[in-house]
């Protein structure tokens, strides 16, 4: 069974805000869904490699370039950033309470 | 509408304007579009490109393949200073910063990008009810929905808004909704176009592909979008298997029995069993096959799509893009930002795919579900031993009522149970309309080997040339 302590320690890892009053309903989504992909364990797959991606791709090189913006896509990104000083992205302190 | 094929050769003749038919196109969707939420917005350069295309034929250029064509887009594509949302609130104000490939390749046709339609959050869902927008609506029955995630690129070519709109398939998120709105939407081979630009959402699944009435729209489109791009490290650059020849005799047709089991939905059986005989009487040969770990593909796949889904939805932080909700602490804008901005089906995903990937799980999990993905890839790599194509249903129901599956997440995600097998073994295949059950529009899924899309075209365009299910009008 998935707790209600295992939900909130999942979203906090996840980094997602879930609300208190639906922790419950999600334990109990999830653990329907792991009961459901539970079935795998029905398959034999000793010394079967694992697959990850599609065939013939393997070390798929490039020269180590920086590849710039333009001007025009530069200022686009910059546009988007939820929070700026000038061109430069602003961001909260990492080791600092607001508060403090 | 009429198709890609018949507008390109009409623009490029000069018997009629890519603007006349671009406004045909605008006029569909501003009468259309209030009843079926298909597109969340259409792009304001359309008309203007129009203009462009026709001045450079006018001058004598060769403008492409796609001349005049208009195309919606989903809204995980990215076109250049127009709004891309993913159908997620997490991005309701953001405007893309540059273009996808595949937007640059099909402009470069000559095609016409016209708006951007409506989605399952970051394309996770089988019915756009995941949208932050609201559901997109079937055209056959406007209470049911059209599939999804790309239902709204579905729907925009079944109710004639576009002859071809993109969609992307991670699960089956363009066959299904093709096959709920009787149409054509392909899955092309892990590789076959780009995914620069594309919302990423599960990195060894995904694949974008388009929407068609024809076949042989389809193909056109792809002969576009495909090939190497050195902005995706993951695409193949595989030059053949683009072109499907004419006629079917000696074309091996495998009928997996696992896709045909008891309690499945007799009417669907009938029409896609239906189809297998068309095949057969023009001299395909029918050869029966097995897919032994088929059962299992559904259960692989909800557990590596969830994992890989929230690894890229890490990126969605409040910090860089997108909508962002200050908290006390970094930490605290992180969660909120991610907890109002994402919906409960993303959070649902972003949840499972972090548990199955922590530790102490992910071995009985991601790794189980990785080593059976491989398995599945074998069973088809035996099968094509046998066989060119393989037939099978592309949904194991007709399209259902708005609300009927969104209150259970597992039953949803049991709508996806015959199509996320070609993206675990990243294989090509299509939906193509084989009939129609109490007005409702069922899908043929045909699947080939790795790169040998020209099979599935070669398969579609011979059935559809007998047969007019595509020919019908929601």
């Amino acid at each position: 069974m998935i707790s209600n302590e295992q939900i909130t320690h999942i979203a906090k890892l996840a980094r997602l805000r879930v609300d208190p009053e639906n922790v419950a309903k999600t334990a109990a989504e999830l653990e329907s869904i792991l009961v459901y992909v539970a079935k795998l364990q029905e398959l034999d797959t000793e010394g079967v490699p694992e697959l990850a991606h599609g065939d013939g791709l393997t070390n798929v090189f490039r020269t180590d370039v920086a590849m710039g913006l333009d001007q025009d896509q530069r200022s686009r990104v910059i546009a988007a950033f939820p929070h700026k000083e000038g061109d430069l992205l602003e961001v909260p302190a990492v080791f600092q309470d607001r508060t403090e | 509408m009429e198709t890609a094929i018949k507008i390109a050769a009409d623009v490029r003749s000069k018997v009629r304007t890519a603007e006349s038919v671009v406004r045909e196109a605008l006029d569909a969707i501003e009468s259309g579009n209030e009843k079926l939420n298909a597109l969340l917005g259409t792009y304001s350069s359309a008309i203007e490109d129009a203009k462009e295309i026709d001045r450079r034929i006018a001058a004598g250029e060769d403008v492409g393949v796609l001349a005049g064509v208009p195309i919606v887009m989903k809204d995980n594509m990215l076109v250049k200073g127009e709004r891309c949302s993913a159908g997620s609130r997490i991005l309701e104000n953001y405007d893309a910063p540059y273009d996808s490939t595949v937007t640059t390749r099909l402009r470069a046709a000559g095609a016409v990008l016209i708006g951007r339609a409506n989605m399952d959050e970051f394309a996770m869902g089988s019915s756009t009810e995941n949208s932050h927008y609201g559901p997109s609506r079937n055209p056959w029955d406007v209470s049911r929905v059209p599939g999804g995630s790309s239902g709204g690129s579905a729907v925009a070519v079944a109710a004639g808004f576009a002859p071809i709109a993109l969609g992307s398939d991670t699960g089956g998120s363009i066959r299904q909704p093709a096959a709920l709105c009787g149409i054509v939407g392909l899955k092309p081979t892990y590789g076959r176009v780009s995914r620069h630009g594309l919302m990423a959402l599960s990195s060894s699944l995904d694949q974008i592909g388009p929407f068609a009435r024809t076949v042989e729209d389809a193909e056109l489109v792809m002969s576009v979008m495909q090939g190497k791009d050195e902005m995706d490290a993951t695409s193949a650059g595989v030059v053949e298997g683009v072109k499907g020849v004419d006629g079917i005799k000696g074309l091996r047709v495998g009928v997996p029995k696992e896709y045909f089991v008891d309690g499945m939905d007799e009417n669907i059986r009938r029409s896609v069993l239906d189809a297998v005989a068309e095949f057969e009487r023009a001299g395909a040969e029918i050869v029966p096959i097995s897919l032994p770990t088929a059962e299992y593909a559904l259960a692989a796949y909800y557990v590596i799509q969830p994992c890989e889904a929230a690894s890229n939805l890490g990126r969605f932080d409040g910090i860089r893009f997108g909508y962002s909700s200050e908290g006390q602490t970094l930490l605290e804008t992180y969660e909120r930002s991610r907890g109002e901005g994402f919906g409960a089906e993303t959070q649902r995903r972003i949840i499972l795919g972090t548990f199955v990937s922590s530790a102490g799980y992910s071995d009985a999990f991601y790794k189980k579900a990785s080593k059976v993905r491989t398995l599945i890839k074998r069973d088809f790599d035996e099968a094509f031993k046998r066989c060119d194509v393989i037939a099978a249903p592309t949904s194991p129901s007709l399209a259902w009522a708005i609300g009927e599956k969104f209150a259970d997440p597992l039953s949803m995600y049991l709508s996806d149970i015959y199509t996320v097998s070609a993206n675990l073994a990243t294989i090509p295949a299509m939906s193509v309309p084989c009939g129609f059950v109490d007005g409702l529009p069922v899908g043929l899924q045909l699947m080939a080997r790795p790169f040998d899309e020209a099979s599935l075209y070669r398969a579609g365009k011979f059935y559809q040339s007998v047969t007019d299910h595509h020919l019908k009008i929601a």
